[in-house]
């Protein structure tokens, strides 16, 4: 028998926003008939504020819950604070789930973040820049980032936790050892993170931007370089095509401060000078 | 309370309580002492040794050891043949076994046992032509289970033995009867049995009782040392209550072996029968026969078990789920899994185990709430468009 919150048990009983909305503004989805749950989210979004939020599951108890309870959480937000929720706030929205129960919060989070994905097309020409995923968990189809957020988002140090919050390694096992090397990879740049002098911090991120990001962007007829770094705060400057696009300032938060932060340091904040 | 979960386990037989009574504080002597006090102690277990012999047909009230429960008997059995008979490396099970066998069998497969697990086809019945190519002259051992637990499945006992002795004859045959005792009769001598494992809660005796067949032509080398007890070969001081209770259940089981053929498996079938007419997107895993009286698993398509099982329970309806979710376990039943059931199925399969207990107004009520609990839960189910599908392709075949 599982412990389940008050919460989560009312959720399930009767939950809130079920359906589909037919003219939705986005809609996003996780999981998989196979895998055993399936969320399908909803939206519909007027001058940036989420004004209606439907769902559709498959799924246990608490991945009815967590659906139910997210569209509580979004409904009336603005999509910035939509965008901040993690799978974290919808756990601890129901009163907390069972540790092997994470991972339905996790789904919540996956379909919320799929629907904004595909929102609008600004952000579809933005997710292009995005590598294609490394799938580590054949079994359940988790992939590398997926695992890499969980780690981060909730502080993940073993094996056994990963498999909770994300499924991943939790059939066959083969994959039990690249999630170690995931961990051990996550760790070791935690900690190089904290280490790091003043000048080697320059010398890093101006590594990073010259090596991952510029490249990319000169795909793109553009580039970018690094102008001063303050604390957490990094300035950088949009050259060519980049410094007249519209979706500049997504660029330099989506994929310029997502890349320095995965590589570097979580609290990294990107500014353009 | 509706209680549908009795291959998990049993309530208590009254009669089965008041034959065990009188061991805990009346007649509490250890039965190995040489004093008069004792001797009720050591007739009552040498009294349900000899129930426990004619309840599965032993031909010697010897070839019965008492133990604590299924598990430790297929422990027992198992590692008891291998280590007693260290030569031979390979042994036969199948892929639907109960889990405290299978993860016995990939302990064993680590410490350089070969291990082939036969599998089965969409009734859950098992692929005898496999298993009698598979029998080679290093065959020590051939464990399989009589009734599957989570389908209710029974395997054609006497074929398999005669298979296997007809290829090998010093090859070893163990049978986990865990679900299939008090559900239909058990004759390990008819059957051509070596081994033979039962487990007392099962059939209303209490949870932490259980007996293994060793017959008289099998040798083992025990699992747990210390003592003389069990003629040497299960040491430990004799659970005294336990152990008149198992046999009291046993006694009573047999006798009521015709019920379950019949009253309890009119039951089940009326269950089974009007879920499968009653919800569209349900569907039988098993084929229709050839199964203990008790049992029926029925998958409801596009619907996940936990979520059905905690409407269920809110209701006050107990059974079971092959669903991942249920388990802890992230995969769904191995059982189910190895049956090829539809992955639109098999996350909402659910197991309703009936008992001796289980009366007509029960399965009144369970029929009359599945319906509306399916319903509700389909109603939030991602998958509308392939329910209206399903809906419209039973109704076409006049099956709903």
């Amino acid at each position: 028998m599982w412990d389940y919150s008050e919460k989560v048990i009312e959720h399930y009983r009767n939950p809130k926003n079920v359906g589909k909305i037919d003219d939705a503004d986005a809609v996003g989805k996780a999981g998989s008939l196979a895998c055993g749950d399936q969320l399908k989210i909803y939206l519909k979004i007027k001058d940036n504020i989420v004004t209606d939020a439907k769902f559709q599951t498959f799924g246990c108890g608490s991945a009815v819950a967590s659906s139910s309870i997210l569209t509580e959480m979004i409904i009336g937000k603005s999509i910035e604070e939509v965008k901040k929720i993690t799978n974290k706030d919808i756990a601890e929205q129901l009163g907390g789930l069972p540790p092997e129960k994470m991972h339905c919060s996790v789904m919540g989070y996956e379909a919320l973040e799929d629907a904004l994905k595909t929102w609008n097309n600004d952000n579809e020409a933005l997710s292009d820049l995005k590598k294609p995923e490394k799938i580590v968990c054949t079994c359940f189809e988790v992939t590398e980032n997926q695992i890499w957020d969980a780690i981060k988002q909730n502080g993940l140090k073993t094996i056994e936790e990963v498999t909770n919050y994300t499924k991943a390694g939790g059939a066959c096992g083969k994959c039990k050892g690249i999630i170690q090397d995931i961990i051990n990879t996550y760790q070791a740049k935690e900690q190089d993170a904290q280490k790091l002098s003043p000048t080697q911090k320059i010398l890093k991120i101006n590594n990073i931007i010259e090596t991952q990001i510029s490249p990319e962007l000169q795909k793109d007829g553009g580039d970018i370089n690094l102008v001063d770094i303050k604390d957490n705060k990094v300035y950088v400057k949009l050259h060519g095509k980049c410094s007249t696009c519209k979706n500049a300032t997504l660029t330099i938060k989506r994929f310029v401060e997502q890349t320095l932060k995965t590589a570097m340091d979580e609290d990294i904040e990107v500014i353009e000078a | 309370m509706i209680y549908l979960d009795n291959n998990a386990t049993t309530k208590i037989d009254e009669h089965v309580l008041e034959a065990m009574m009188p061991y805990f504080q009346e007649e509490y002597a250890n039965p190995s002492s040489i004093y008069g006090f004792s001797k009720k102690a050591s007739d009552a277990i040498k009294e349900a040794r000899g129930v426990i012999k004619d309840f599965i047909n032993a031909k010697d009230e010897k070839e019965i050891i008492f133990t604590s429960c299924g598990s430790e008997s297929a422990n027992t059995a198992i590692k008891g043949v291998l280590t007693y008979n260290k030569s031979q490396k390979h042994i036969i099970t199948t892929k639907v076994e109960h889990p405290c066998v299978l993860n016995l069998y990939q302990t064993l497969e680590k410490q350089g046992y070969k291990v082939d697990y036969i599998g089965v086809n969409s009734d859950g019945d098992l692929d005898l032509e496999e298993l009698e190519a598979k029998i080679t002259a290093d065959t020590a051992l051939v464990s399989v289970m009589w009734a599957n637990n989570e389908t209710g499945v029974i395997f054609p006992i006497k074929k398999i033995s005669e298979i296997i002795k007809s290829k090998n004859k010093e090859t070893k045959f163990f049978v986990d009867a865990v679900q299939a005792a008090g559900k239909i009769p058990i004759d390990v001598q008819e059957n051509g049995i070596d081994l033979l494992g039962i487990s007392g809660h099962k059939f209303h005796a209490p949870k932490g009782i259980g007996a293994l067949y060793v017959n008289s032509k099998t040798l083992i080398t025990p699992l747990i040392v210390g003592g003389h007890q069990e003629r040497g070969k299960r040491a430990g001081t004799e659970n005294v209550p336990y152990i008149a209770g198992l046999a009291k259940a046993a006694e009573l089981a047999q006798d009521g072996l015709k019920y379950e053929a019949t009253e309890v498996k009119r039951l089940r079938d009326k269950l089974e029968s009007n879920l499968l007419k009653n919800i569209y997107n349900s569907r039988l895993n098993t084929g229709v026969s050839n199964r203990v009286p008790n049992t029926t698993n029925i998958g409801f398509e596009y619907v996940e078990g936990e979520l059905i099982l905690l409407h269920m329970s809110d209701l006050g309806i107990c059974a079971s789920s092959g669903s991942a979710c249920t388990s802890g376990s992230l995969e769904p039943s191995h059982v189910l899994r190895a049956m090829n059931v539809p992955f639109t199925a098999i996350h909402g399969s659910i197991r309703f185990s009936l008992s001796k207990y289980t009366t007509e107004k029960e399965i009144d009520y369970v029929t009359e709430k599945m319906p509306e609990i399916i319903q509700k839960i389909t109603a939030i189910s991602p998958y509308q468009d392939e329910l209206a599908e399903l809906k419209k392709h039973k109704i076409a075949n006049g099956r709903y």
